[in-house]
């Protein structure tokens, strides 16, 4: 189970003046169960990535394959596609329009053909996962806050009971607290659903937090793709390419040219805070080593 | 098809219709327009012939560029044509079952159909040298006297240019709000006719909130600039009537005294 | 006196029902004071629904307090005549940058402020061309702003502001629907408007990384002021910022963590630098 991409290309507006080439020969496989943070500036191309993996965008060229099979051929059926490989857009309350919030969550297992006593059984899951409290589920969704909404919504791609979760810059425009209380629960949904998760994403400090591969994109092109640690490494050419590294990758760097022989992969604050101590309190044995040793030689 | 469309749409030119002040525009196109109506018989139909020619060489804008123009109206040509060449009374030239067609037919088909033809070329001259911004400005001067019998004017303008800002944002919320409700199984393709409308409510339903929304947000955002409306309003570029101007109302007011002249005498 | 000063500002939002009965009421602002002095940089933290963004809308006067007093530019916002110089004198940036532009090109959305104010067509386009350099969107005057990115719109929507010359500029989450690359040419906008031209600045955001530069910063909870002071006295005190549904930046974070762990590292660290420093005297 996988999905494949193989010399992918997509040229925007062909033959025309606005005639633009969005993907360039993407080779890329991902394997069921990842958690792949995927970056990149405005425009280089992720978005135009992302829609290709559900179908919403074809291909100029090059294949798909959604377990093996192309999702590019005319009788694969894209509907159905749309159910495994769930895409969460960004600001995606913008697309409530249900009276109530459990009405919305219904209409994507509607669309899917199921009777309405299984999607309900669906929405009632999908709102759960999503860590949407039960007291809102019955209420307008434009009473809810701008968190809630947004669970809301991602509850409503959930009730597909999608195998690949896709979510465009989930927490755009939430506060610190609603960011993080949003990420959690997206890594819950990997941990407990056994989903397969690529998280778009502007902040390298929520990408280095929370997913195991990385891919960065530029002009088209799939510029660096591995773990945090080993992407990060390259934080001079993400700069070139208007990203970077999460600020404490900066200051471990800052802090091994001055000397100290701290962990440069450090890409969290747990990580860098183990790595100073460790080299901290080494110093310290070495200081008292020294001291026993110099008090030893008095005696002597 | 919605692309083709070349009405309203402006091509950045600096010809000398492109430089000219918008009232004049809007003047030379509602007296084209007349004379359209006006005009009899081949003297008349060589009158406004040269006059579009006139027109579209002034323009600078490649005449194919026009013509596209008149795709989007080629079925209402059609009809208008085949309803005149049919209903018309007269001398029959040929006829077939229940189908008359007579030479009046004939004739009142084809002036018909260069009527529509030269109406849509005409006015896209206007639109197509004018930007919206220039072409709201005008009609908001020109209209003014309108104030007077209360007819606000310049919140029309107003409506009219903040309407234009927001078609192409509306236009990618649509598209932006299909996408997401297609990730979501929507159909907005298959099904009979009841069933394609009910499947419209998940687009349109966000696309009115979010209308609603922006249109809120900007009235603050005026509000915060201090828009209080017409009274006491400056402008960054105030329309001003240059020498080429009256000279183009010189030409305009020819024109219209030659068709009416034509009309009268032959 | 000082530019702004509040005192006691209560703001509450009356909810109705149809047969207009009173449901329930949110109060928005409880008791607020603000002391903002002439050309401070001053920043506004809280989480979404602290009641930051209705006290914005008050400093623009597009909400009236219900009680307690509010002075802007030495004059009262409570007293209808003084509407349109207070809106003159402290301009708004809101946070959707599509939904604040009237007009389909540049420059003419910068004029429409001062067309407002019924200035000169001569100074209105000497104002626009300056306004515009300032912000450094000169060269996008007769663009179209649907094509422009999110940071460059919200530089001409402050340009826009700037042209109606005022005194002091809020920023209401001016970077929230923005990219990292946007909201660091706004933010640099911002400051250099603050640092060269005095413009008074409040800058209303979650982001902490924004607010380091600030003079000045106030943390909003529950329609209160629960915390102000230097970005470094702020960002000393992590857990309360962190129950205010805030974080710190990462830097302060980590400082803040080796210092609970035993390590001897100043109080309230707010850049690497600093952090650097700290760390290799202890080595």
């Amino acid at each position: 189970m996988s999905i494949i991409l193989d010399k992918v290309n997509y040229v925007y507006s062909q033959k025309t003046a606005y005639e633009m080439q969005a993907l360039n020969n993407i080779n890329l496989k991902i394997q069921d169960g990842e958690f792949i943070g995927l970056v990149g500036h405005t425009g280089s191309g992720k978005s135009t990535l992302i829609q290709h993996l559900n179908g919403l965008l074809r291909a100029t060229s090059g294949g798909i394959y959604y377990n093996g099979r192309d999702i590019c051929e005319e009788d694969y059926d894209r509907k159905e596609l749309r159910g495994k490989v769930g895409l969460v857009f960004q600001y995606p309350e913008h697309q409530l329009f249900e009276s109530t919030v459990f009405a919305d969550v219904c209409f994507g297992p509607k669309n899917l053909g199921l009777s309405s006593k299984e999607a309900e059984l669906r929405a009632f899951t999908a709102l759960r996962s999503a860590g949407l409290e039960e007291e809102y589920w019955y209420r307008s969704p434009f009473e809810l806050s701008g968190g809630q909404k947004r669970r809301a919504a991602i509850a409503g791609v959930l009730a597909m009971k999608p195998e690949v979760l896709i979510l465009d810059e989930p927490t755009a425009g939430l506060d610190p607290k609603g960011r993080d209380e949003i990420l959690d629960q997206v890594a819950a949904m990997h941990r407990e659903l056994n989903m397969t998760i690529i998280l778009v994403s502007h902040s390298m400090e929520d990408v280095a937090n929370y997913v195991s591969r990385m891919i960065v994109m530029n002009q088209g092109s799939i510029l660096f793709d591995g773990t945090p640690q080993e992407v990060f490494r390259h934080y001079r050419e993400l700069e070139a390419v208007g990203l970077g590294a999460p600020q404490v990758t900066y200051l471990m760097h800052q802090l091994q040219e001055r000397g100290l022989p701290v962990n440069a992969d450090a890409i969290t604050v747990e990580e860098a805070k183990d790595s100073i101590l460790q080299v901290l309190a080494g110093k310290q044995q070495r200081i008292s080593q020294e001291n026993f040793l110099k008090d030893n030689e008095k005696k002597l | 098809m919605i692309r083709d469309i070349t009405i309203g749409q402006y091509y950045p030119s600096k010809s000398l219709l492109h430089s000219l002040d918008p009232r004049v525009k809007l003047m030379g196109t509602l007296i084209y327009v007349l004379s359209l109506f006006l005009f009899r018989g081949p003297a008349g139909l060589a009158a406004v012939t040269l006059g579009l020619i006139a027109l579209v060489w002034l323009s600078h804008v490649p005449f194919r560029y026009m013509v596209k123009g008149l795709k989007a109206i080629w079925v209402i040509l059609i009809m208008t044509a085949m309803f005149n060449l049919f209903r018309t009374p007269g001398e029959p030239v040929v006829s077939f079952w229940i189908f008359r067609i007579t030479e009046e037919g004939l004739k009142s088909a084809g002036f018909m159909v260069v009527r529509l033809s030269f109406l849509i070329l005409g006015s896209s001259v206007l639109t197509l040298t004018t930007t919206p911004n220039q072409l709201t400005d005008g009609l908001e001067k020109a209209l003014r006297p309108l104030n007077k019998i209360r007819i606000p004017v310049h919140e029309i303008a107003m409506i009219m240019s903040i309407a234009l800002r927001f078609i192409p944002v509306l236009i990618e919320e649509t598209d932006k709000i299909m996408k997401a409700q297609l990730a979501r199984g929507a159909d907005f393709e298959s099904g009979n006719l009841i069933r394609r409308i009910k499947a419209m409510v998940p687009l349109l339903v966000p696309l009115f909130i979010s209308a609603f929304r922006r249109a809120n947000d900007l009235a603050l955002a005026m509000e915060a600039r201090c828009y209080q409306g017409g009274e006491g309003r400056t402008k960054m570029n105030p329309l001003k009537y240059t020498g080429r101007d009256g000279a183009a109302y010189l030409v305009i007011a020819g024109y219209f005294t030659g068709v009416i002249l034509l009309r009268i005498l032959l | 006196m000082n530019f702004i000063e509040a005192r006691k500002l209560i703001f509450e939002y009356i909810r109705r029902d149809e047969e207009g009965n009173v449901e329930g009421i949110l109060t928005a602002l409880d008791g607020v004071n603000l002391d903002i002095k002439q050309g401070e940089f001053v920043a506004i933290l809280g989480h979404n629904g602290s009641g930051k963004s209705t006290l914005a809308k008050h400093l623009n006067v597009l909400l009236r307090a219900g009680e307690g007093t509010l002075w802007i530019d030495g004059k009262d916002a409570q007293d209808e005549q003084y509407l349109w110089e207070i809106r003159r004198s402290a301009g708004m940036v809101f946070q959707n940058p599509d939904n604040q532009m009237v007009a389909s090109v540049v420059e003419e959305d910068v004029a429409f402020g001062p067309e407002n104010l019924g200035v000169p067509s001569e100074e209105i386009r000497n104002r626009v061309e300056s306004s515009l350099h300032s912000t450094g969107m000169l060269s996008y005057r007769k663009h179209s702003p649907n094509k422009l990115s999110g940071g460059q719109k919200q530089r001409v929507a402050i340009a826009g502001v700037m042209a109606m010359e005022p005194k002091c500029i809020v920023l209401d989450e001016p970077t929230a629907m923005l990219d990292p690359n946007g909201r660091k040419e706004v933010m640099n906008a911002v400051e250099r408007l603050n640092r060269e031209k005095g413009i008074t600045v409040i800058l209303i955001t979650h982001y902490m990384e924004e607010v380091i530069r600030a003079h000045k910063v106030y943390v909003m909870d529950r329609g209160k002021v629960v915390m102000q002071g230097t970005p470094r006295e702020i960002f000393s005190q992590v857990d309360t910022l962190k129950s205010c549904r805030l974080d710190v930046p990462q830097i302060t974070l980590l400082a803040y963590e080796l210092r609970k762990a035993g390590l001897q590292v100043p109080e309230g660290i707010l850049t690497g630098q600093e952090l650097v420093e700290a760390l290799c005297q202890l080595y």
